[in-house]
């Protein structure tokens, strides 16, 4: 099969009166591992589901490869489905849960019935085929050994691949995961992101990815839809969230640990003045007013001649270090620093230091939360 | 020995004083059962004994049970209440499931109207409804027949209700799933959900099996042919007709009709009790 793009157009749907949705229009390459991320309650899921058809939408279309399915049934779509629940069909072995949706596909009603459904004759050719694609799927997930095991057996971690194996076997035009990995321990985690990302890797299958950890969306995903309030925030790479987030709102979410936002004024010619100075930065846009500047962790650094500050905590993550700073003499929130382990905080006196940030790697938000374009007069700013 | 126990009474009087009220309310219920299977077996001069002592004077419990097997037509009687009980138990199942999948995890308009009137209905006795279900069979000639045994209890929303407190608790992705995989809406019904909920059919099994073999109300009313009457309308019959006063015979007759139900129970118990604490019903 090859990989089918999905397109979404004006898609709104509301549950009791509340819009749940608003207007969502996306794009999904074929081939794109895309995630859809976003606190819970975001409409991110719901979203998922109007694509696999265990949803209709109020208003907008849905195309899987070109053709319009919105009224199509779920098994009409071509589509596969992970959920986090894993969603395994109790009573049935392993071997025949990965094959069920082969057998619902290829074989008739009455061959499917239990026991007489043997006796339908001409199908062997079939019956067949079915048995070596689940090997083969089960090879591809190593879950062999588990094939005639009932799903209450296994462990999570085991169940996870038996849903992606049952998955896989249809080789369905797109693979629709609802928060996969959300009940599996960190290590395994971490360990079934990497499978994922090969999986996607080897398949080259459209995959969308709902998921509420940004971890999880940075690390697998082609492009992030950031989700909040029924509507899609940002659509871009991760570099691009990270690197440019449209709003504030995005800024907030995405990165840990998260971005130092800090209150700043912009001043009639433009200029920034916060924490009691001229920042050295200029808003070329910007009203006149309050605004908020986003520091990464990593952009903070101690310089010789910066903002009095006092560390507060330093908190040891292997290769990296969070130190949480206080801005003396100033009501601004705590702040955060990461830095590599093998640099050396430097010691001010009486354990204060001087800090100073990266200007060009700083955001500036407006009132309303929107990017402002940012200038800096100068590299590292105090 | 003594001391001992005086120190441990105050600790096990707590635990004990339950089981003896429980033990006293089993024995209650079992009384009368005790008592049918004793005179049972008692010769007619001990029927009007009143000891409780289980061992009759003379046994007469052959010849009582002789008598009730000879005198009356039992294994007709138990083939009627097989065929009865088997014919609405079918049919309350193949209507009751579907509806209770429906109400249970579907969406509709009209959803909970339906199950209100659902539990409505559960508050409705069979003697309300007992006239105009006479005179309906009454005038379609369906008197005397099976079906009218049967068809007022096709449809039991007892058993909807039962199903879909226990269907409820189905998980609804696995029900997605099987969508995405292109099960229909009946395969789902009956593959899976049902599949799931085998304690429930169980206990619904016994409810109502013992309900319709002990029934003797509504065979009373629609059948007057003992070919066609269940156990305990067969045991009446029985009694006006040919026995007289022969309590021995009556109550050998009584202890054979409801064998099959203890039986029955004793079978289905561990998925009896499962499916009743699983579905909250009592």
């Amino acid at each position: 099969m090859t990989p089918q793009s999905l397109d979404l157009v004006g898609i709104g749907k509301s549950f009791d009166g509340a819009d749940v949705l608003e207007n969502i229009d996306l794009a999904i390459r074929p081939g794109e591992f895309l995630s859809l991320v976003g606190a819970s309650g975001c409409g991110k899921s719901t979203l998922l589901r109007i694509i696999a058809g265990l949803e209709t939408p109020d208003r907008g279309s849905v195309a899987i490869g070109g053709r319009d399915v919105t009224e199509a049934d779920p098994s009409d779509r071509n589509i596969a489905m992970v959920f986090q629940s894993y969603a395994l069909y109790p009573h049935m072995s392993v071997r025949q849960n990965i094959a069920t949706p082969l057998r619902m596909r290829r074989l008739p009603l009455a061959a499917r019935l239990p026991v007489i459904g043997r006796l339908v004759p001409g199908l062997g050719a079939t019956r067949r085929e079915i048995a070596s694609a689940v090997e083969d799927a089960a090879e591809a997930l190593q879950i062999r050994p588990l094939l005639d095991r009932k799903p209450a057996q296994l462990s999570g971690g085991q169940r996870q691949r038996v849903a992606l194996a049952r998955a896989l076997v249809r080789a369905p035009a797109a693979f629709l995961m609802d928060e996969p990995l959300s009940n599996l321990d960190a290590k395994l985690r971490a360990h079934m992101r990497e499978e994922l990302a090969g999986l996607h890797r080897r398949l080259g299958a459209t995959f969308v990815y709902v998921t509420h950890d940004q971890i999880e969306a940075m690390t697998m995903s082609d492009r992030v839809a950031l989700m909040e309030a029924g509507r899609i925030l940002q659509l871009g790479t991760p570099a691009e969230l990270y690197e440019r987030p449209a709003s504030l709102s995005v800024a907030r979410f995405i990165g840990t640990p998260a971005m130092n936002l800090l209150p700043v004024e912009i001043d009639g010619a433009g200029r920034i003045s916060g924490l009691g100075r001229d920042l050295g930065l200029e808003a070329p846009q910007g009203k006149r007013g309050p605004a908020t500047l986003g520091l990464r962790p990593e952009d903070l650094r101690f310089v010789a001649n910066g903002s009095p500050a006092r560390i507060l905590r330093t908190e040891h993550h292997g290769a990296d270090r969070y130190v949480t700073l206080e801005i003396l003499d100033r009501s601004a929130p705590t702040l955060t620093l990461r830095q590599r382990a093998d640099e050396e905080p430097i010691p001010g006196a009486d354990g204060t230091v001087a800090l100073g940030f990266h200007a060009g790697r700083a955001h500036l938000f407006g009132a309303d939360g929107a990017r402002l374009v940012l200038r800096a007069r100068r590299q590292v700013a105090a | 020995m003594v001391a001992a126990l005086r120190r441990l009474l105050p600790h096990l009087l707590p635990h004990l004083l339950p089981h003896a009220a429980l033990a006293l309310g089993a024995g209650v219920m079992l009384l009368p059962f005790y008592w049918m299977v004793l005179t049972s077996i008692r010769p007619p001069a001990e029927i009007f004994n009143v000891s409780l002592w289980p061992i009759p004077e003379s046994f007469a419990g052959l010849a009582n049970y002789a008598r009730a097997a000879s005198q009356a037509p039992m294994a007709r009687f138990m083939l009627n209440g097989v065929i009865v009980c088997a014919g609405i138990l079918v049919v309350q199942v193949l209507t009751a499931v579907p509806a209770a999948y429906a109400l249970a995890k579907l969406k509709f308009p009209g959803r909970r109207l339906l199950l209100t009137l659902v539990i409505a209905a559960l508050c409705v006795p069979i003697q309300a409804l007992a006239l105009p279900l006479f005179v309906g069979l009454a005038k379609a000639q369906l008197l005397n027949t099976y079906f009218a045994q049967m068809a007022p209890f096709f449809l039991s929303v007892f058993a909807i209700f039962l199903f879909r407190q226990s269907f409820r608790s189905y998980p609804d992705e696995v029900i997605e799933a099987a969508r995405l995989d292109g099960f229909t809406e009946m395969e789902i019904c009956w593959g899976l959900v049902m599949r799931g909920s085998l304690p429930a059919l169980a206990a619904f099994s016994v409810f109502s099996i013992v309900a319709h073999w002990n029934d003797l109300y509504w065979p009373m009313i629609v059948v007057s042919d003992t070919a066609l009457a269940p156990p305990p309308l067969g045991m009446l019959l029985f009694s006006d007709a040919e026995s007289g006063a022969d309590y021995g015979a009556l109550m050998a007759g009584a202890a054979i009709v409801t064998a099959p139900m203890v039986l029955c129970f004793l079978i289905a118990r561990r998925h009896f009790i499962a499916g009743i604490t699983m579905t909250g019903v009592k």
